[in-house]
């Protein structure tokens, strides 16, 4: 033989589709099981009798249709879209943040007791408000983070305890009148706290009577480009990533995989927590027990769509509030229950989840080594 | 394919077989034919398309093109399944066992005799498997627990789970990977009975020794092609080795006399557990100097894990000293050791050495990350970081398309040569390298051996640990042999034999092996 051997033998011609297919999967996998949810969403208003046309035109007009639905849109992606990121940055370090609810309301009992104690002018309340929910959310995630490094004890386990935990106390500070703590006097229903100061309200635009495009959404948009940046920037970034990937190998390259664990868990909960200071500081300024009413797990939904990709989370947290927004119209129009919606977002996540039935439909090439299968790696990653 | 002359009976051959996977053409048009009561030995680099091959003989995976014949009919095997009826055995390289199980339920599983459709006959299981063992020289007990055996016998229990299920054609997949030089005699022996009672044998393998020990006919594959075909009589380790890789290589490594300077690594009555809190490695005693090369022989699982990662950090000993450079490092953290100027080759490369969905940027970092010119502060310079790869792309000769590809779309040689590109390109004053070059291409190998005693001449301190004699052999200036976590001797190479050293890693004394020259560690 003259020639020396190649190592493998080149394919021949250049990449065709089917390479260019494979190699957009991640992106594919999420549009497609939308679109997939979408059609079978049809069907299953269609068989039921209802009209299936009338009630996805409506849901379009009454998520982006109208400048004011986008504004309604816009308020209500807010919270999915720091949330997603919440669970996203966990999960890149190889952590299944379930506490995403816990971290919200850890972080919003701060923000309403900085918001009710103390009086500052605007310019310094507001962003001591979003600090001290990005410190609460912090400090109740580490505690998960601080378990699982030290026992190794599962942050599934952990996160869904705490969230119980936070929940209940934050009831407890609420309705406690002896003395009152968070609880407002005034109210007669005690189902709420005080209410913040003025000089901590989020600016914004009033849309209608109900709603304010506040601040939030600019900060979402910012805090998904700071976490990507960070992520794919910064050393400690890659630390987190290097952990959630291989934790022996991050070992082996002199990484401290219990500091890691417990600063992405830390990291987590501020996501969270400042989710839940643009809540209480752009929205209803007072805190009640059932506030959030599982936003922090939708935001789990939210960061699974998105492949835990945090410019991806941009659009699916869009999409999360757009569909629960136009839910109102196509009810309506349609004349079907809110309740569809939660069925149409069920069979997204479903379909995401069980990406072998996408891969199916539309013919889209087998995962190859290196691209992630989210949900299977967040359990056996413990 | 020529017929060499053989007068026996074809049993499987294989017509231009082929099968592409995206990207590349693992088998190309690649024929063979196997006669009744002959070993074939299939001869390859990793990568060669061997694997992909038997699999499509075994009907895990399915030709592109091509026909196979059993028996002179033609098969298109859907299944394992299918194969086993057709009387096609395979041996996998990792067993296919159940630990928890004894060996007549692991040889009967699947396939199992019932009375009534839904007892367990063992009785009569264990009678039919004792009848094999007989008859073939395979020595097992059938009421033994799997996980209770050595690795030799549990390798006679994947051929008699084979040899049970009527199998007259047996593929062996690397089956001496695992075994001592001794237990890899006893299986030629095995090979041996089981052609002269009519079986015939497929053995893959990458050591060149043994195939000219026991093939009757060698079939070398390059590239998914058939690049040769010949007989150990006409054949030599140097001439198949150059079929393999397409060019002449150098079996032995050319290096001169070690000139030792200081000790490096200082280790005095390490013990260390494992995970299972059993004790791995006890009272052992190391001195590697500056310059030289020190072999750590011996079998998989006699505590050389655990002592390279008490060496580096990753393992915490229970009792002893480690000292690098004058340096206890006893309690260290690996980078502590690291930034001594510790390198360290590890034994499982995709687990420990590298994150395989990572670009090889990445991982060419993968330990310098944190520090000049790859991060600023806290911010990593993509620039530096690229440009680091490239050299060490161009520097050890790794083939990528690009330093941008993950890692895990190299072939294992090429992963392996860049972290020793990794590793090598540090200020170093000490070298760990665990089984540096397993599973790899000739061709790496030659590459990175040459590199170690490079670095032996630069003055580096080398601890070489490798499950392969001849490694040791061809690379090591004193030989530590290492039985049941312990150094049961140390000599310098050359001191004794390969057969002797055989013995001492299977746990005979060093008197025992009538050596007049060396030294006991350990009395």
């Amino acid at each position: 033989m003259a020639q020396a051997a190649e190592e493998r033998t080149p394919s021949p011609g250049p990449p065709g589709f089917r390479e260019y297919y494979a190699r957009y999967a991640p992106f594919l996998v999420p549009i497609f099981a939308v679109f997939t949810a979408l059609v079978v969403g049809a069907l299953m208003i269609g068989l039921t009798g209802g009209d299936w046309l009338a009630a996805y035109i409506g849901l379009w007009e009454g998520s982006f249709g109208t400048p004011i639905a986008i504004a309604n849109t816009l308020v209500r992606a807010t919270p999915f879209i720091i949330c997603g990121l919440a669970v996203a940055l966990a999960f890149k370090a190889g952590l299944f943040n379930i506490g995403a609810e816990g971290q919200l309301y850890a972080g919003a009992v701060c923000v309403v007791v900085v918001g009710t104690m103390l009086q500052l002018p605007p310019v310094l309340h507001i962003p001591v408000g979003i600090i001290a929910g990005a410190l609460g959310g912090a400090a109740w995630a580490a505690i998960a983070g601080y378990l699982k490094a030290r026992t190794g004890a599962h942050e599934v386990i952990n996160t869904i305890m705490l969230n119980y935990i936070a929940i209940r106390l934050t009831e407890w500070l609420i309705k406690s009148k002896t003395p009152y703590i968070l609880g407002d006097p005034a109210d007669a229903s005690g189902s709420r706290t005080r209410f913040i100061a003025e000089s901590m309200h989020l600016p914004g635009i009033r849309v209608t009577e109900t709603a304010i495009l506040h601040l939030g959404i600019l900060i979402a948009v910012l805090l998904v480009f700071v976490v990507d940046w960070f992520l794919r920037r910064t050393t400690t970034g890659f630390e987190l990533r290097t952990v959630g990937a291989n934790p022996r190998a991050a070992r082996y390259a002199g990484m401290s995989v219990p500091t890691s664990i417990v600063l992405a868990m830390a990291l987590a909960g501020g996501l969270a927590g400042i989710a839940g200071a643009t809540e209480v500081m752009g929205a209803r300024y007072a805190l009640s027990a059932d506030f959030f009413s599982g936003l922090g797990f939708d935001a789990i939904a939210v960061a699974l769509l998105a492949r835990a990709n945090p410019i991806g989370i941009l659009f699916s947290g869009l999409l999360w509030g757009g569909l629960l927004t136009g839910a109102r119209l196509m009810q309506v129009r349609a004349g079907l229950s809110i309740d569809v919606i939660k069925i149409v977002q069920a069979l997204i996540i479903m379909f995401v989840a069980a990406d072998q039935i996408v891969r199916f439909i539309y013919r889209i090439p087998q995962r190859r080594a290196g691209e992630e299968a989210m949900i299977s790696k967040g359990w056996g990653g413990g | 394919m020529t017929q060499n002359g053989h007068e026996r009976p074809v049993v499987l051959e294989a017509r231009g077989i082929t099968k592409r996977f995206p990207g590349v053409v693992a088998n190309d048009k690649v024929s063979l034919t196997l006669h009744k009561g002959e070993v074939l030995a299939l001869l390859g680099e990793n990568g060669a398309g061997k694997s992909t091959l038997m699999n499509i003989l075994y009907g895990l995976y399915h030709q592109d093109e091509g026909e196979i014949f059993v028996n002179g009919e033609p098969i298109r095997a859907r299944s394992p399944h299918d194969s086993i009826q057709r009387g096609i055995g395979m041996v996998h390289q990792h067993f296919q066992l159940v630990p928890v199980m004894t060996v007549a339920e692991n040889v009967v599983l699947g396939n199992e005799i019932t009375r009534g459709g839904l007892w367990l006959d063992r009785r009569q299981a264990a009678e039919r498997i004792q009848t094999i063992s007989r008859q073939y020289g395979l020595p097992v007990d059938p009421h033994a627990l799997v996980a209770d055996l050595d690795v030799g016998a549990q390798q006679r229990v994947e051929i008699i789970k084979a040899l049970y299920r009527n199998a007259d054609i047996l593929i062996l997949d690397e089956p001496t990977a695992v075994l001592t030089p001794q237990e890899a005699d006893e299986l030629v022996g095995v090979m041996r009975t089981l052609t002269s009672q009519g079986k015939s044998l497929i053995f893959i393998t990458h050591k060149l020794r043994e195939v000219l020990e026991v093939a009757d006919r060698i079939v070398v594959l390059r590239a998914g092609r058939v690049v040769g075909e010949t007989t150990p009589a006409e054949a030599s380790e140097a001439s198949l080795a150059a079929m393999m890789v397409g060019r002449s290589v150098l079996l032995q490594v050319e290096k001169s006399a070690a000139r030792p300077g200081l000790p490096v690594l200082d280790v005095r009555g390490l013990q260390v557990r494992d995970d299972r809190q059993l004790v791995a490695v006890r009272d052992l005693e190391l001195e590697v100097r500056a310059g030289e090369i020190l072999g750590i022989a011996g079998v998989q699982g006699n505590g050389q894990t655990e002592l390279v990662q008490a060496l580096t950090g990753l393992r915490t000993p229970e009792a002893g000293s480690i000292r690098i450079v004058g340096r206890d490092v006893t309690t260290a953290t690996p980078r502590q050791i690291s930034e001594l100027g510790v390198a360290h080759i590890p034994e499982d490369r995709q687990r420990d050495g590298m994150v395989t969905s990572y670009p090889l940027t990445d991982n060419a970092v993968l330990e310098l990350y944190y520090l000049e010119p790859f991060a600023q502060g806290l911010v990593r310079n993509d620039t530096a970081i690229r440009r680091h790869a490239e050299q060490l792309v161009a520097a050890f000769d790794v083939r990528t398309p690009a330093v941008t590809v993950p890692a895990s779309s190299l072939s294992g040689g090429n992963q392996q040569k860049l972290i020793v590109a990794r590793e090598f390109t540090r200020e170093l004053k000490l070298l760990i390298a665990a089984q540096p070059t397993r599973g790899i291409d000739v061709g790496s190998i030659e590459f990175i051996h040459n590199q170690i005693v490079k670095k032996r001449d630069e003055g580096v301190a080398v601890l070489l640990v490798s499950a392969e004699l001849d490694e040791i052999l061809s690379l090591a200036d004193r030989i530590a042999v290492m039985y049941h976590g312990q150094i049961v001797a140390t000599v310098k190479n050359g001191e004794l034999s390969r057969e002797q050293l055989g013995l001492l890693m299977a746990g005979a004394s060093l008197q025992d092996t009538s050596a007049s020259s060396a030294t006991l560690a350990h009395p």
